[in-house]
């Protein structure tokens, strides 16, 4: 083996680019002949749409098309979106590309305009006319369940998209038993992903060479490819999907957009390349986005604090349509157990339509509220028995000589959800520790004083990460000596290049920066999955893995047969297969060659062409990622204002291939956490579902000054489910931060009696119950 | 019919004269006039910080100034932020990469130009006066902690 290199905070090889402006996002691509693109959206929640006048639109000087549905091929006029149906789903709706008869949120796509430059593509836009008649809005989930309720879809039934009912053990037994029971009644609302690029498509349809190329800003360009190609009905050899540098991503990438395939036909139409752009307000109208779910949690506990079951109904907001399908409330089901031991569990959630943008993950992926409710039920426990919050949660952790530990549910990745592999009270003991919990009550005591409100949190989540079916690599030595790494995993600012030329450059005896990586090209590498569920760690990085451990043993044995030695005699450094101790040796450049062979020559026997492997690794099951969460705040009771003042953070990711990448992950993780406990809040008009934030001044998201240092320390928990031991890290920063945070809020306003049942606390309603308290407190309120 | 105007704008240092409509913004004059595409438009209203550029050495926001305004002034761009004519990184750049001050890369170009402009006024600052240079520039990705240790890791190295 040569040095390793997996487990060193290796330099990104992306920076240097991307520092200098030398990037490659969508729209700085300027293909000769590009059109642009703008999409007239609608501006109501719920309407009929009479009509579409687009005449003045049309002859607007520098207009090129305006295409509706009607406008559009034969077979997209009855095509609806491809949805994730599964058995639970009773109305699978999803939208057609373009809208026909119905519009069912604010922004849903109606046309889009085909200009000279996109300053004549939004002039045209605000000329084209639809005729709306609008119709009942559903907007708040809950009474949107109710009977008689205004449908989010004119023809539906109702505005119950599915139920899904999650349980084990004996459920009644554990309430009969209990020596306590305890209820909250949660709110969680969580927002949009905001990548600071938005969504973008180049869609270059080539009329020489008959072939379509799309440039898009895409967590999932295979994905994207596969939608194409299925839509279109082409053959796949005529299409490529590249995703090169993408500005984030967090989730709603992920999802496939009427707006990609309205472009390429676009294209298609024009045959010039069409590029659309999203802006600001598209991305708050448009893209998938998480939003509300409210949870009624019961737990019985035994009269030493110990679980013995928990039962709870929660309704999910799923918006107008179904993208993705259930899988967020899914996730959000199965999350709630995390770290304890629930002997019997039962949970029922309505998936309900209403008259917003689709939800579709967002970083976490619905764990977030699931942690909240876990968490927030464990505090009101400690509470109720007189018990330290972290002295519950001790008592109910699952033993790391438990694992493997199956918990008796079915993860969304259709798996048995048994956790492979961790060390939860270690988590508990390094995070506790380093945050000094012990000494908080004398520091809370000291600040309080002096007029402080500070006050302390914990939470922790389970995270299945690392989910299939795949990911692939294929590592390729050609005969100019190079090591190329292609794969699917599109990056959207994680570090996958210099990840995987880590992994593949250590079976190499070569430096990181040696190995040519691509990434996110369809035409690089045939299959791919995506980028999502914190999954490209174990799917590509285990498929580079074997892939180089292939290409190795081949280079190893055509050199051994060359240089007339034993494989295990040779080593490979600098690009050379050398005998060691000797100054025999035979250059990667010269091995290709010599498995190139000559024309007309045949290659010596047993050799195949090409230095070259292709792997794809397949998970058997999710890799469980564990961390605990640390949250220290300050309040001021007058504004309402909440600082965090420092956080701690235990995580346990399996094998780190690279700390400095996975520090960055679970920082910046935090800082969506925080945006998540006390900013991010996506409002809606109650009656008409109107959005009401639609911009970043609106919408508020965490700035340098809101997010302090995270002080990580790492377990490491190795995977038995992968040859690297690694498990996701893209999301642990972000699952616990908010109960960790909105937990630290209560604790400093105990002296008011402050109880917080929701997510985000916005200052106005910390303030309001701060206020509440001081009038209880002064004798003023029962 | 769009009402042009001709207009002449240092950017990076060379001239540029441009018959351009009024109404272009400073940001897509730069990207898809000039093709200087490392600078990035986030939010088009302002907010996010990512179209920062230096006008006359004061940061602005590309997408918030018309070409015109431009017209007779100076712009730095990312582009014009490394030693010119070497394979050298700023010093800041360099510290960006040290301290994983970047994933995605999209914010980067608005942080730097920011940023310089704070290290040319304070060469000293403190971690809260960083934190308050960058208060108007978003970042989705890093939580801002590489960002913060990476400008004061360069501001170390440039006044030594």
């Amino acid at each position: 083996m040569s040095e390793r290199l997996v487990g060193k905070a290796i330099k990104r090889l992306e920076d240097p680019a991307l520092l200098t402006g030398r990037g490659r996002f969508v729209d700085d691509f300027h293909l000769p002949g590009t059109l642009h693109a703008a999409f007239v959206r609608s501006e109501e929640a719920h309407a009929k749409i009479n009509g579409i006048d687009k005449s003045a639109a049309v002859a607007l000087p520098g207009v090129h098309a305006v295409l509706t549905l009607a406008d559009l091929p034969k077979r997209f006029h009855a095509m609806r979106m491809h949805g994730m149906p599964n058995p639970h789903v009773t109305q699978n709706i999803m939208p057609y590309v373009l809208a026909k008869d119905e519009v069912c949120h604010v922004g849903e796509p109606i046309a889009i305009v085909i200009a000279d430059d996109r300053y004549i593509a939004e002039d045209a836009a605000a000329l084209v006319m639809v005729d709306y008649e609008p119709l009942p809005t559903a907007g708040d989930c809950r009474a949107a369940m109710a009977p008689g309720a205004a449908l989010a879809h004119m023809n539906s039934p109702d505005n119950i998209a599915a139920m899904l009912h999650f349980g084990y053990g004996d459920i009644d037994a554990a309430f009969k038993n209990a020596a306590h029971v305890v209820k909250e009644n949660l709110f969680m609302h969580r927002g949009l992903g905001h990548s600071i690029e938005g969504r973008a498509v180049l869609a270059h349809y080539d009329t020489f060479a008959d072939h379509l190329t799309v440039y898009t800003a895409s967590q999932g360009p295979h994905a994207a490819k596969r939608a194409i190609v299925g839509m279109l009905d082409w053959d796949e050899e005529r299409v490529r999907v590249v995703a090169l540098d993408v500005g984030g991503g967090f989730g709603p990438k992920m999802s496939f957009y009427a707006e990609q395939i309205v472009t390429v036909l676009a294209s298609l139409h024009v045959n010039r390349p069409v590029k659309w752009i999203e802006d600001r307000r598209e991305h708050f109208n448009s893209a998938t986005q998480e939003r509300d779910q409210y949870w009624d949690v019961e737990m019985a506990m035994d009269a030493q604090g110990k679980i013995l079951g928990l039962r709870i109904a929660m309704i999910h907001d799923k918006g107008a349509f179904m993208p993705h399908g259930t899988i967020l409330p899914h996730i959000s089901c199965t999350t709630v157990p995390g770290p304890f031991i629930i002997p019997a569990y039962k949970i029922d959630c309505s998936v309900v339509l209403t008259n917003k943008p689709p939800v579709a993950p967002v970083r976490g992926a619905g764990r977030p509220q699931a942690v909240f409710a876990m968490e927030r039920i464990m505090d009101a426990a400690a509470a109720k028995l007189g018990l330290d919050r972290v002295e519950i949660r001790r008592r109910n952790l699952i033993p790391a000589e438990a694992m493997p530990y199956s918990i008796g549910l079915t993860f969304r990745d259709g798996k048995p959800l048994t956790y492979d592999s961790g060390d939860y009270p270690q988590l508990f003991d390094k995070v506790t520790k380093a945050a000094d919990y012990a000494g908080f009550a004398k520091r809370q005591e000291a600040a309080l004083k002096n007029g402080r409100y500070i006050g302390i949190g914990i939470a922790s989540a389970i995270e299945g990460t690392g989910l299939g079916p795949f990911e692939g690599a294929t590592v390729r030595i050609g005969p100019s000596g190079t090591v190329t790494l292609l794969t699917g995993a599109a990056d959207q600012g994680q570090g996958h290049a210099t990840t995987v030329a880590q992994i593949c450059a250590e079976q190499f005896g070569i430096r990181p920066d040696d190995v040519r990586v691509v990434t996110a090209d369809t035409a690089a590498i045939a299959n791919g999955t995506g980028t999502f569920a914190s999954r490209q760690a174990v799917n590509a990085g285990s498929s580079t893995h074997l892939a180089a451990i292939q290409v190795r043993e081949k280079v190893l044995a055509i050199a051994s047969h060359i240089l007339e030695a034993a494989p295990s005699d040779i080593e490979l450094a600098d690009g050379n297969a050398i005998v060691k101790g000797t100054d025999k040796k035979i250059s990667f450049r010269d091995i290709a060659r010599a498995v190139t062979g000559q024309s007309g020559f045949a290659l010596p026997k047993g050799i195949e062409p090409g230095l070259e492997a292709t792997r794809y690794f397949t998970p058997e099951q999710a890799a469980y990622a564990s961390g605990n969460h640390i949250a220290e705040v300050e309040v001021d009771i007058e504004t309402g204002g909440v600082k965090v003042t420092n956080y701690w953070i235990s995580h346990d990711c399996g094998v780190v291939i690279n700390p400095l990448l996975v520090e960055g992950q679970v920082q910046g993780g935090l800082a969506h956490g925080i945006g998540n406990a006390l900013l991010e809040w996506m409002h809606y008009d109650a009656d008409t579902c109107q959005p009401l934030t639609t911009t970043l001044a609106d919408y508020l998201l965490p700035t340098a000054d809101a997010v302090p240092k995270a002080l990580i320390s790492h377990v490491v928990s190795p995977s038995p489910l992968n040859p690297l031991g690694v498990k996701g890290a893209g999301e642990g920063g972000t699952i616990p931060a908010p109960a960790a945070i909105i937990s630290a809020i209560e604790h400093a306003l105990t002296p008011f009696g402050v109880h917080l049942t929701q997510a985000p606390v916005p200052p106005h309603h910390l303030v309001e119950l701060i206020n509440k308290g001081r009038r209880k407190n002064s004798g003023l309120l029962a | 019919m769009t009402d042009t105007r001709t207009i002449t704008v240092t950017v990076n240092g060379k001239s540029y004269t441009k018959d351009v409509p009024t109404r272009l913004l400073l940001s897509d004059f730069l990207r898809h006039e000039l093709m200087l595409t490392g600078t990035h438009v986030g939010c088009e209203h302002g907010v996010c910080g990512a179209c920062t550029v230096l006008l006359d050495g004061r940061s602005a926001r590309s997408c918030l100034t018309l070409a015109v305004q431009a017209n007779g002034h100076e712009v730095t761009t990312i582009e014009g932020i490394a030693p010119e004519g070497s394979n050298e990184l700023h010093p800041l750049q360099q510290a960006f990469q040290d301290h994983h001050g970047l994933q995605c890369g999209y914010c980067t170009p608005g942080m730097l130009t920011t940023l310089i402009e704070l290290l040319r006024d304070n060469p000293t600052p403190s971690e809260s006066e960083v934190r308050s240079a960058i208060s108007g520039n978003l970042c989705r990705c890093t939580g801002y902690q590489g960002i913060v240790e990476a400008t004061l890791d360069a501001a170390r190295k440039m006044r030594a």
